[in-house]
């Protein structure tokens, strides 16, 4: 639950987290142990195109959600079970008290629902002196603690067997032990009960199915088949987003979500429910069956453009576990009831802007989750949207408004970044790097060394570098982004060295700016379209076969979010889809279209590591090119542990959540320095400027290099 | 290999990989010895590790208690079969039950079932469980024993779609897959069998 009621606070609690270490040991080893069954639950499965065939069934039924309700209804109905319409929470609740009402019901057993955690409907129903009991293990050992769960899938995840122990000692009044295999069977046997004396089973439901009105249910304990088979009443809550057209649908999402939510191919039980089934403890040998089908907000998010693939979630819980920064701080930190990045986002819908709007400044934007979201919602993307429209309406602090109004004017934003070459005099230091931090960062920021301005940026020495190609194969126009522009103009001048004597023609438009990501990262949408069409229009003119960019966040903004910025606007979005075709990032540029050979290098046998860039593994889905261009450069190419993690930069974020950054970054650093390498390589100025920092204030040896400068240093 | 063959084989792979024990039988006789042989072999009340000694609250113990002899329930079983199987079970001194499943909610030993249908692809029992007295028999078992006719096993479970659809026309209906015993990893994502349901599956294939 979120209480913050700041940024300030809401640090404090991150804060908090990260001292917990069990939890962050188990959520490492979960990061860790997922990854790799996830890869082989999908082993023998075409990934992208059942995600792509769940977006598709899902879209269309956000799209038709009345009518698939009104099927459903008449089918579920025409079988005995009465339907009822929740316009919101309080309405949920409300209908299901009273259905406890009317059937006399004292006691409940439940199994799991995320749409009755939505609702607290435990409180609901405990106001009117019901007894309502858990019956999912996990959440029954949080609704002995009075917590919200941690996790969608495994509500539990954060707590040890010892406190599960305590737990269980004072409910039993036996003293118990702390071995689990025990502790699941004091819960099976003392649940057992329970089933047996309620009157009322209440589920969700994870697919209600328009054509025959039925529902289907997706556990693997097997407690939502006794909750809704032992009680004579059973009511079943759903939210509207669970509506199918049909069986087919139904079993293509069973494709993918048990394989997604545990590396399972399918979960131990899936229960189908359909009309009003034999229920022998009732006085007519029938259950009365109840859906509460809940909107909350659904329908609306439906009908809006942009924000109806929200819908497409099956509560896998996928999007948490790859998450770098749930990794650090576990559910509570990173959701309000739905965690994870999809929690970051229904919490705003759901639950309101107030308990919204420091989560969702908690993204680091690495893709992780968009990458494996069994709807292929564009998860982060969202997140920023859903900041954006916070800030519009709650008016946007002063330094993401200042960085924005420079952004949109070029000559100002550089006339600044040449200034703080002067400025920055009196802390640099002769290695590159600042040597004292000015106050305001110096307690938070310690973790890593800061560089400092280049001296003389790369577009003031691109006059002198511009080969002269007599009969050029190809045109490129290069761009380079603010930091290698103004910080690292070593890593430009590297990619100009490799492309020399390959008939590549290079130009560097003057016009072109910061791309604009660091803007839109702190909400501020509309600079950062004005700052994508000032950099479109730079390129316009030239007749370039590519525009090559060193740094994988700009390449991957270029790419894909300058059509969406200037959507709206025919005219721009041909421009856009223009540019952003001929965007390519460095290593795919040398590798699939130079085609770099290794006679063209010396072999010197360094032993080189590598970290992939979030926005070039996942924002571009390159993967093999960097690795083989470091193998081709003479280089020997030693793995690195968790490679394609984030290293914890993620432009601003960094600044305004150093102590996730910092933690993110050691455990990068570990792992490379595990590796024995002599220098780690990536492609990215950001992630460089991270690592460099780090390793520097580790005192390290391992030197921090874009890969384009280990393959200038060995050409021959 | 013929196709029925090969999507035995890969039946069998998938459900060993979820923890299920997977057998073949020649015929619904042997099916019925294999439970009776099963339910011999097993402790009574076998909670696994913790048997009957881990200390409950005064009401699940008195729930526990109830429970004083082996007891196998095969509810919905063809007539020839049920009486074979009582008798064996006679001879043993076991109880063997077709209805009254809520008289024994403390836990029966075996759950004796046959399968509507099996999906290789994932190793799942399909089970159509309209009936409430054959459902509670493949929910409170601690081993559910369950018999699938070879010709029933389909690939995957779009094979089954349509049939699944013209049953669920026909309600009402309570079909259930059945993937490996009752799991949880809920405490420490350790992973533990029977939190609920069977702690064990037995699938016996048919030859047909």
């Amino acid at each position: 639950m979120q209480k913050a009621e700041n940024l300030k606070e809401y640090r404090g609690e991150l804060k908090e987290a990260l001292d917990n270490d069990f939890l962050r040991t188990t959520l490492d080893n979960f990061a860790v142990s997922y990854r790799a069954g996830r890869a082989n639950a999908f082993k023998d499965i075409d990934t992208k195109a059942l995600i792509g065939e769940i977006a598709s069934i899902k879209d269309k039924a956000a799209a038709n959600l009345d009518d698939l309700y009104e099927e459903f209804k008449r089918n579920a109905e025409a079988a005995g079970v009465h339907v009822h319409y929740a316009r919101d929470a309080e309405d949920a609740n409300r209908i299901i008290c009273e259905i406890a009402k009317a059937t006399r019901s004292r006691k409940i057993v439940k199994s799991k629902s995320m749409t009755a955690e939505e609702t607290l409907l435990n409180h609901a129903l405990e106001d009117e002196n019901l007894e309502v009991v858990e019956t999912d293990l996990g959440e029954w050992i949080i609704q002995l603690r009075h917590e919200g769960p941690s996790h969608m899938v495994m509500p539990a995840i954060h707590l040890s067997r010892y406190q599960v122990k305590d737990l269980f000692t004072d409910v039993t009044g036996k003293k118990q032990e702390p071995d689990i295999e025990k502790l699941v069977k004091v819960a099976r046997r003392e649940l057992r009960q329970k089933y047996i004396e309620a009157d009322m089973g209440i589920t969700g439901a994870n697919f209600a199915i328009a054509e025959t009105g039925t529902i289907g249910l997706v556990t693997n304990e097997g407690n939502a088949r006794l909750v809704s088979t032992l009680p004579r009443v059973h009511v079943a809550l759903m939210g509207l987003d669970k509506l199918l057209p049909d069986m087919h649908s139904a079993l293509t999402i069973l494709k993918a979500l048990p394989r997604n939510a545990t590396g399972q191919a399918l979960t131990s039980y899936v229960t189908w429910i359909t009309g009003e089934n034999e229920c022998l403890a009732a006085s007519d040998g029938k259950k009365e069956i109840h859906y509460v089908v809940l909107d909350n907000g659904r329908s609306e998010l439906a009908r809006d453009p942009l924000f109806s693939q929200v819908l497409r979630c099956v509560r896998c819980g996928a999007c948490a576990n790859v998450c770098p920064v749930y990794r650090l701080v576990g559910g509570h930190k990173m959701g309000h009831i739905y965690i994870g990045a999809i929690g970051l986002i229904l919490t705003y819908f759901f639950h309101g802007k107030d308990k919204a709007k420091n989560l969702v400044q908690n993204c680091i934007n690495c893709e992780a989750c968009k990458d494996i979201c069994a709807g292929g919602i564009d998860l982060p993307g969202i997140i920023k949207e859903i900041h954006t429209r916070i800030q519009d309406e709650e008016g946007h602090p002063l330094p993401s408004l200042l960085l924005g109004k420079v952004l949109k004017n070029r000559k100002l934003f550089h006339t600044l970044l040449r200034s703080a070459k002067w400025a920055q005099k009196p802390m640099a230091g002769d290695d590159g790097f600042i040597r004292h931090l000015p106050m305001v960062f110096a307690r938070d920021h310690g973790f890593k060394a800061l560089p400092t301005i280049a001296e003389k940026p790369f577009r003031d020495k691109w006059p002198d570098l511009r080969p002269d190609v007599a009969n050029p194969k190809l045109s490129v126009a290069l761009f380079s982004g603010c930091v290698q522009d103004f910080v690292y103009p070593e890593q430009m001048e590297a990619c100009v060295k490799l492309l020399e004597g390959h008939d590549v023609n290079m130009e560097f438009p003057m016009e072109q700016s910061c791309c604009g990501l660091p803007v839109m990262m702190m909400g501020e949408k509309k600079a950062a379209r004005d700052v994508a069409v000032q950099n479109m229009r730079a390129f316009q003119s030239g007749a370039y076969d590519y525009i090559v960019t060193m740094c994988a966040s700009c390449a991957s903004h270029l790419k894909h979010n300058y059509l969406k910025l200037v959507k709206g606007n025919p005219r721009l979005e041909s421009l856009a889809m223009d540019f952003s075709s001929r965007v390519i990032d460095f290593s795919s540029f040398a590798h699939d279209v130079l085609k770099l050979d290794p006679s063209e290098f010396r072999v010197t046998g360094t032993r080189a590591t590598y970290h992939a860039p979030c926005h070039l593994c996942r924002g571009l889905d390159v993967h093999d090119a960097p690795r083989e261009l470091i193998r081709t450069a003479g280089l020997e190419y030693r793995e690195c542990d968790e490679e394609e993690v984030c290293c914890g930069f993620g432009g601003t974020f960094s600044m305004k959540f150093p102590e996730l950054s910092a933690e993110l970054l050691r455990k990068k650093l570990d792992n490379v320095e595990a590796t024995g390498a002599d220098v780690l390589l990536t492609d990215c100025p950001g992630c460089v400027m991270q690592l460099r920092g780090g390793l520097k204030a580790r005192g390290s040896s391992i030197k921090v290099r874009h890969v384009a400068e280990a393959m200038a240093d060995n050409r021959k | 290999m013929t196709t029925q063959q090969s999507l035995c084989q890969k039946f069998m792979e998938k459900a060993e990989l979820v923890a299920a024990t997977v057998a073949e039988v020649a015929d619904m006789d042997a099916a019925v010895d294999y439970a009776v042989n099963l339910c011999g072999e097993k402790e009574a009340c076998q909670l696994q590790v913790s048997g009957c000694t881990e200390p409950l609250s005064d009401g699940a113990e008195a729930l526990c208690d109830t429970k004083q002899k082996k007891v196998l329930a095969a509810p919905g079983l063809d007539k020839v079969v049920y009486d074979r199987l009582a008798a064996q079970c006679a001879e043993n001194g076991f109880e063997c039950i077709g209805s009254g499943m809520r008289e024994y909610l403390a836990g029966i030993d075996i759950g004796f079932t046959v399968a509507d249908h099996g999906i290789a692809e994932t190793g799942t029992l399909v089970l159509n469980s309209s009936g409430e007295e054959l459902r509670l028999a493949t929910m409170v078992s601690e081993y559910h024993v369950c018999v699938l006719p070879k010709s029933r096993i389909r690939d995957t479970s779009f094979e089954v779609e349509s049939l699944l659809t013209e049953d669920m026309k026909k309600a009402p209906n309570y079909t259930a897959f059945i993937t490996g015993p009752s799991r949880t990893a809920d405490i420490e994502r350790v992973l533990a069998l029977g939190v609920h349901g069977p702690l064990q599956l037995h699938i016996l294939l048919l030859e047909d």
